[in-house]
């Protein structure tokens, strides 16, 4: 404000503000771009958070975000999930699946911590106890490796 | 094996060139540091192929080694076509107000790099993250700062960055433009299967032609 009263003043005539204006308007420009670099490196983490943790966040993490990035979070899921729809057949390609290259089929998970019953593809359920292990298909394990409920034992 | 059918200006592809194609896209992607043109017919048939894949599988009986085998094939494609659209996804994130300009100032006989379903993605990126700039900062501030010009603020790809390529098909006389105020443009041949270290503006048209594959 402290600068439109000298702008003011300047155009009708006192030219020597003119550096004074200036400068401050330089300064004012800095403090914009430092506070959008903050925010947008905020959303930055923030997305990957969708890609490490998947659509639903840890409480602890949510309570470190503001309303608004909550709101932009659901968003971007919501822009991400339509697009992975529509690749691909008739449930869309799951991107935030198969972020390695394949190794092998079958893999060996330890449990960490009780999850309940687990289906795989031929109809058979596995019961995932705290620490028991398995020896299941890699493709049916990656959601839960990275939720933490499982652990791949190399 | 089956026929995929590819859009309807396009030959008829094996698999096994389906394939090939897709992983020349993929690394294509991979190495440039702009976002490519968008290969709509090379996705639609690959997804085609895994789903043609799969009834496959669910049909076999369980003779253990070939069913193990088909279900690898169908995890390394799906790994390919995923890396494929996730690495097309984060340049769009990235470069988002520069990729939306270019898709609206394209002429009509040119390519698209988006593809309908990309355009719409880059599209609410883009409004979630005006909207959430001017709600958060933008609308408390002084009223000439109100507005920023994204375009300005975020970066464009570094076009000049050097990139690893191979050569498909015999180039002549490809200009390379000096670096540096001392040194002078020259030209060069590339020939076929050889390997070069240059930088990416120098080739990009070659690029998308398939005249070269970066590696």
């Amino acid at each position: 404000e402290r600068n439109q009263a000298d702008v003011f003043e300047a155009k009708s005539g006192r030219t020597d503000l003119i550096f004074l204006i200036r400068f401050r308007h330089c300064s004012l420009l800095r403090n914009q771009r430092c506070i959008l670099a903050y925010l947008y490196d905020r959303l930055l983490r923030i997305r990957a958070l969708r890609w490490e943790y998947g659509s639903v966040l840890p409480n602890t993490i949510q309570f470190h975000m503001a309303a608004e990035e909550v709101e932009w979070f659901n968003r971007y899921k919501k822009s991400l999930a339509t697009y992975m729809r529509s690749v691909g057949g008739e449930e869309g390609l799951d991107l935030t699946q198969d972020i390695k290259p394949p190794k092998s089929l079958y893999i060996e998970v330890r449990c960490l911590r009780d999850y309940g019953e687990f289906e795989i593809n031929d109809g058979t359920t596995v019961l995932l106890k705290k620490n028991s292990q398995h020896f299941l298909p890699r493709w049916k394990c990656e959601q839960l490796i990275r939720q933490g409920v499982l652990e791949h034992i190399l | 094996g089956p026929d995929s059918d590819g859009g309807s200006e396009e030959l008829v592809l094996t698999p096994a060139q389906l394939i090939r194609s897709l992983e020349q896209a993929w690394l294509n992607e991979k190495f440039a540091p702009e976002l490519l043109e968008s290969k709509p017919e090379i996705i639609e048939c690959v997804v085609e192929q895994l789903d043609h894949m799969e009834a496959n599988l669910k049909r076999a009986k369980r003779e253990d080694l070939k069913v193990s085998v088909h279900r690898m094939e169908i995890e390394r494609i799906r790994y390919v076509l995923s890396s494929y659209l996730r690495c097309r996804l984060v340049k769009i994130e990235k470069f988002f107000p520069h990729v939306l300009e270019k898709e609206k100032s394209r002429t009509e006989g040119e390519p698209s790099i988006l593809s309908p379903e990309e355009f719409a993605f880059a599209k609410e990126y883009m409004a979630n993250t005006e909207t959430y700039l001017k709600n958060v900062a933008l609308k408390h501030m002084p009223p000439n700062l109100q507005k920023v010009s994204l375009l300005k603020s975020v970066p464009k790809p570094n076009l000049d960055s050097f990139v690893f390529l191979r050569v498909l098909e015999r180039q002549e006389n490809i200009l390379v433009e000096p670096e540096t105020d001392e040194q002078r443009e020259y030209t060069i041949d590339l020939e076929e299967g050889s390997q070069h270290l240059i930088r990416y503006k120098t080739i990009a048209p070659l690029v998308a032609s398939g005249a070269v594959q970066l590696i």
